[in-house]
């Protein structure tokens, strides 16, 4: 049989090492699910366009592959958008597939036809719509590679069903043109010891790290770093699990829902070395306050992102585990007694906590049993809201690529089509989403994935009967006008799950809490277990918006 | 602070929306934007003036380097360039007042290209000052319609290095 573009597709997919892919099916590509239909690839059937392209996120943050998604045209690509731009706000490496109308039909407003590429061009990191078979090849490659590497991102290839059809008239040319994408990955030498010389030099020196530590691998190279220049060591929501959370250097998370002591370390320090981080406004706060006696250190792959939000004075652009490699022979320990003893002073007097022995069930607690509870190669999925920020607080991370959740969007019904998406990209591990009542009921179709594919995922709903952190903003500052955020009509979770086929837990006593979580990690298979947690519990210590770092609420012993 | 910005991309489809929605998106002010063919016919040169504090002209700069289709960017400012504006004014002009407007227009080597009862076509080129003037001492003739170009700019010999030939 001579191949089509499907083929040529299928055949491409495999070479760039392509093992599953989360889709759905549609009129458009239809002759696509026709070539992955012998194999080898592993196709996915999620229940909605959504849950594919989360879960193609989830299996690219849990194995640092490409994800893949493939929908159809229209609604189906469409579908995609809130997945891709949550992948394309946290830099993960994906490749969107879209069928697409006939070519001739593009622009007549055909069945099922929408402008994708130029609905996704503010939300990928490229993005193709494919007018000839010769150049299918080709844009995969290219797809590809610009999804991997520097800054990684979401590309999307829109492919009409006529492309996907026609055979080529000889063999095709696969090799990747882009000249105008030349990722800047050493890091420049002079800026380099430039920065050794002062981190050298400072006295109040903070590590501030996100996600590019984990997407370019250099966990090891910032314990090191960390390690022999005694610096303390505060992560971004999308760097959690880049540095072991029990590090006696680890400061936990900054910003508005960040540690005290993070954000205080931050605002009295010297000199920040941000590594992989953007300067998000969840992390600075009020911008004039951020650090304000604090020289400032970016080493990004993006040069964008450097002095975009906080001016820079020494900007390192390259790849994090390069930099950081060369830049530990150049870094000298210093003894910075004072410094350390102050941030020891800050975690002593401003621990993390909750009212304990309430009689009411705490989500901090049942977090805190939960970490108790699971074994080492434990991947955690959030869903977005107080969850999600209980989770960054509570949360013990042990190992990079052990957490997913959607930090730059926020995107609600993220977690359990990425934890599924996890666990297809590495079965041997436990994966648990930590859930709202609210945020998994926007994916919760996706337990059907589960169920049919053999993804016994864990999800532990912290059931509060709220839309829980714009409760908490009506209460603090909105004279308690709940406003739309009760959630009335909740289904029965337990049943819920039952009707797909899973296991449902509810646990209303605090005591049950450790039991039921044990039971759900030992069954070998889809659980959710819906906590009825104190429905009026507040995620503290807070900044208010707008506000300094150093200026919490709440939560302060 | 206004600059002229060059950015050589790729003779694509898609391309030029995307650079406009750049801009749109990151609410970026520019005051005009060019594309046109350049010598080799698989590239494009878009040439853009934007305004902005050095912090936004830098975010300029790198957002557009970022590009995939994006191949090269330059900003112009300090440079030595050529720059040129073309501008197409109507004006209205009786019988009476055609010889005082169009030797104010060749004094800014600028032609008539359409003349009918009533009004006047005048084609100015140059850099954005020139037309500006020429434009202030229209405006009391009344000025019918008027539609520019935007700039193109280039620099000027070997690296800037070029003298004027001209202006």
């Amino acid at each position: 049989m001579e191949k089509n573009g499907a083929h040529i597709l299928v055949e491409t997919l495999l070479e760039e090492g392509v093992e599953v892919l989360f889709g759905y099916p549609g009129g458009a590509v239809i002759p696509i699910f026709d070539a992955l239909y012998e194999g080898p690839i592993k196709v996915m059937l999620t229940r909605h366009e959504q849950g594919a392209a989360h879960a193609a996120d989830g299996y690219a943050r849990a194995t640092g592959k490409v994800g893949v998604c493939l929908a159809t045209s229209g609604p189906g690509a469409l579908n995609l958008t809130t997945g891709i731009a949550t992948a394309n706000m946290d830099s993960i490496p994906m490749v969107a597939i879209t069928g697409q109308v006939k070519t001739h039909l593009i622009g007549n407003d055909a069945f099922q036809e929408a402008d994708v590429t130029g609905v996704t061009r503010p939300i990928t990191k490229h993005n193709y719509l494919v007018k000839d078979v010769h150049d299918l090849g080709r844009i995969i490659r290219e797809a590809f590679h610009i999804a991997r590497t520097g800054r990684p991102g979401p590309v999307l290839i829109d492919i009409p069903v006529d492309v996907t059809t026609a055979k080529p008239s000889g063999p095709v040319d696969k090799t990747p043109r882009l000249p105008g994408y030349k990722p800047h990955i050493e890091g420049n030498p002079r800026q380099i010891k430039l920065a050794a010389q002062q981190i050298n030099a400072s006295q109040r020196p903070v590590l501030y790290v996100g996600g590019g530590v984990i997407s370019s691998g250099a966990s090891a190279e910032l314990l090191q770093l960390a390690e022999k220049a005694r610096i303390h060591v505060t992560t971004t929501l999308m760097g959690l699990g880049s540095f072991p959370s029990a590090h006696a250097l680890n400061l936990g998370m900054l910003g508005m829902h960040g540690t005290p002591t993070a954000n205080y370390a931050v605002t009295e320090s010297d000199l920040i070395i941000a590594v992989g981080a953007r300067f998000d406004d969840r992390i600075t706060g009020r911008i004039d306050a951020f650090a304000p006696n604090a020289k400032v250190i970016h080493i990004d792959v993006d040069p964008s992102s450097i002095s975009k939000n906080i001016p820079v004075h020494i900007p390192v652009v390259g790849d994090a585990k390069i930099i950081l490699s060369k830049l530990i022979p150049h870094i000298t320990p210093v003894d910075r007694e004072a410094w350390a003893a102050r941030i020891a002073e800050w975690k002593r007097r401003h621990p993390l906590n909750y009212k304990r022995d309430t009689g009411k069930i705490k989500p901090q607690f049942v977090l805190e049993q939960l970490c108790a509870a699971v074994p080492e190669d434990t991947i955690f999925a959030t869903e977005v809201g107080q969850n999600q920020m209980w989770a960054c607080q509570w949360l013990q991370f042990k190992r990079p690529r052990s957490w997913l959740s959607s930090g730059g969007l926020g995107t609600m019904g993220y977690g359990l089509p990425a934890a599924i998406g996890a666990k297809a990209g590495r079965p041997g591990a436990m994966v648990v989403d930590i859930a709202g009542d609210g945020s998994i009921q926007m994916n919760i179709q996706e337990l059907a994935t589960a169920k049919v594919y053999n993804l016994p995922v864990k999800v532990m709903i912290l059931d509060n009967g709220y839309l829980g952190m714009v409760r908490q903003w009506q209460e603090l500052f909105y004279n308690r006008r709940y406003s739309s955020t009760r959630l009335n009509g909740n289904p029965d979770f337990v049943k819920l799950a039952e009707a797909y086929g899973a296991k449902g837990m509810r646990v209303s006593d605090p005591g049950q809490v450790r039991p039921a979580i044990e039971e759900a990690l030992k069954t070998d298979d889809t659980v959710m277990i819906d906590f009825l947690i104190d429905p009026e519990e507040n995620v503290y210590p807070m900044v208010p918006a707008g506000e300094a770092i150093n200026r919490m609420i709440g939560g302060m012993a | 602070m206004k600059h002229i910005i060059s950015a050589v991309v790729e003779n694509k489809a898609g391309v030029l929306a995307h650079i406009a929605g750049l801009f749109s998106a990151r609410s970026y002010n520019i005051e005009s934007l060019t594309v046109g063919a350049t010598e080799n016919p698989a590239l494009s040169r878009m040439t853009i003036v934007a305004a902005g504090d050095e912090a936004i002209l830098e975010q300029i700069r790198k957002q557009l380097a970022k590009v995939i289709d994006v191949l090269k960017v330059v900003d112009y400012a300090g440079k030595r360039v050529v720059e040129r504006d073309l501008a197409l004014i109507k004006v209205s002009a009786p019988p009476a007042k055609r010889h005082e407007i169009a030797t104010l227009v060749e004094l800014f080597r600028g032609r008539v290209v359409d003349i009918s009862a009533s009004s006047l076509t005048i084609e100015v080129s140059g850099p954005e000052e020139k037309i500006e003037a020429c434009i202030d001492l229209l405006r009391p003739c009344g000025i019918k319609e008027m539609v520019r170009t935007g700039v193109v700019a280039m620099l000027r010999g070997e690296g800037g290095a070029g003298k004027s030939a001209e202006d």
